[in-house]
């Protein structure tokens, strides 16, 4: 911890966990999206399942899926922005599963170009956050550095490829995991990366033979209060 | 890093100096830092004061109104305190309001314990007519306490109790008012300690689960702690136990307190009659 984690942040109260921490889980939420939600379900689990309103939980997540930072003030009037945005959204509370973080939100998006996602995530202390799933791909996403997260068929020089177009691009791994399935013969995996992907990466990896399904999700550039 | 290191490595300077000097090392430069805190400092300052004009209210609705009400009882000349504790009551009433208000706070060093650095820095600040420069200074030396206090036991009312948050808060703003008066490192460490002391085994048990009943008010004891401690490590009183000592006792007491007192509104205030019927209020009969 540093200075600035101890002196700081600057946020909307009343809590870092279930205030400021949802705000910037919703906003982690609609920058994956890169657009405009016009629909938002939010399955709220555990403690956020039993305390959103008096934290303001509900308005921080909707705040967030409006894009604004966690110190606006607008956030306390977030339901009536979702209004003016357009923006249908309903809570349900709900049980994730014992295995799930105590203030796990699972949202179901509809975006404006008509594609629907589901994302789950977990505000972890502190106002930090962690994505833990997106459209069912495992992954273990704070939004501090980018990570690539790929399905690829388990067989060989697929892993040695993805490191191969990293090497080139000269992008060091700073953290990697691979998982398989024994009945479908597929693998994810999941690498976070300390510099920016150049543009074009996403596409070349996904070239690459035996890879179904790539993403790489960029970090929250979170701006300054003013 | 104990706080005998610091006193090693801010031999002759402040820990404030030294908060910046490690932050610069750490990749943030002097001037960076500095801007930040400016802005914080910025934040702070408009915290304890938005309470204090017109009543603000929770969003639960359980709380509110009083940073007013204290204010008009203090400017009429009525409060026991002096100058400088009673202006401190005020400001920390306000900050823990606003931040129950969904109003725009800096976590210091969280958010249910936000009023207590700001609402004594700012106070003495006032008064005693010190200038923007030192007090950032301080609020640096009061994030290098915290440091300490998150490295060799916790911040968190979930993991320490509320010790871990108002005590480490009144730990933190102790050394800053030291600092800001010219106190010397020994002596910042001395008024952390003595504040820490004051609130060992203090429990977290918000009503409802909300950060309000009794964190609003607790942010005012915190003050009050904060301030007598700092008052006497500029008179030279030592804490007789070191801050270091006092910090892992603090870890200690923290981790046996049972979970139904940390930060779970399972015992304490949080089930009382009162604190249970509240409850009921915000959420609705359960069960």
């Amino acid at each position: 911890m540093g200075l600035f984690d101890i002196i700081g942040p600057v946020m909307i109260g009343p809590s870092s966990s279930h205030t400021a921490g949802a705000a910037r889980l919703g906003r982690l939420v609609r920058k994956l999206a890169g657009q405009e939600i016009q629909e938002a379900t939010l399955y709220l689990h555990g403690s956020f399942a039993a305390t959103y309103r008096g934290h303001g939980t509900d308005k921080a997540l909707i705040a967030g899926l409006l894009d604004l930072p966690p110190w606006d003030e607008r956030l306390r009037g977030s339901f009536e922005l979702a209004k003016k945005a357009g923006l249908r959204y309903r809570f349900v509370p709900t049980d994730l599963g014992e295995d799930a973080h105590p203030n796990t939100v699972r949202f179901d998006i509809l975006c404006k170009d008509g594609s629907r996602h589901t994302v789950t995530g977990a505000s972890v202390g502190g106002g930090q956050v962690e994505i833990s799933e997106i459209d069912a791909l495992r992954v273990r996403f704070t939004g501090e550095r980018p990570i690539i997260v790929c399905r690829h068929h388990d067989h060989p020089g697929v892993i040695a490829a993805i490191a191969g177009l990293l090497y080139e691009a000269r992008i060091n791994i700073g953290n990697m995991q691979v998982d398989r399935s024994r009945e479908t013969h597929l693998a994810q995996m999941y690498l976070e990366i300390d510099s920016f992907p150049p543009p074009g990466l996403e596409k070349e990896i996904k070239a690459i033979p035996g890879i179904q399904d790539a993403m790489i999700l960029r970090p929250l550039e979170e701006e300054q209060v003013q | 890093m104990t706080a005998k290191d610091c006193l090693e490595k801010a031999a002759g300077s402040s820990l404030g100096e030294l908060a910046l000097q490690l932050e610069e090392d750490a990749g943030t430069p002097r001037e960076d830092a500095l801007r930040k805190l400016d802005s914080m400092l910025t934040v702070m300052e408009a915290e304890v004061e938005h309470a204090c004009h017109l009543p603000v209210y929770s969003i639960s609705g359980l709380t509110g109104g009083d940073a007013y009400r204290y204010d008009q009882y203090r400017k009429e000349g009525g409060s026991l305190l002096g100058e400088i504790p009673a202006l401190a009551a005020t400001y920390a009433l306000s900050a823990s309001e606003t931040n129950a208000a969904m109003g725009r706070i800096v976590a210091c060093p969280t958010a249910g314990s936000c009023g207590i650095l700001p609402a004594c820095v700012l106070a003495v600040a006032k008064v005693r007519g010190i200038p923007r420069e030192k007090v950032l200074l301080a609020l640096a030396g009061a994030g290098l306490i915290g440091e300490l206090i998150d490295e060799h036991a916790s911040l968190a009312g979930a993991q320490g109790g509320c010790q871990a948050e108002c005590g480490s808060a009144a730990a933190m703003a102790a050394g800053a008012i030291v600092e800001m008066l010219g106190g010397k490192p020994e002596m910042a460490f001395h008024g952390a300690a003595m504040a820490i002391k004051n609130q060992l085994g203090l429990v977290c048990d918000p009503v409802a689960g909300l950060v309000e009943i009794p964190c609003i008010k607790r942010n005012v004891g915190g003050t009050a702690i904060a301030l007598s401690a700092a008052d006497l490590a500029l008179a030279g009183v030592e804490s007789r136990i070191p801050f270091d000592d006092v910090v892992e006792a603090m870890d200690r007491v923290g981790k046996a307190l049972p979970a139904a007192l940390r930060e779970t509104a399972g015992g304490g205030l949080a089930t009382t009659k009162a604190g249970l019927a509240m409850k009921e209020k915000v959420y609705g009969k359960t069960e």
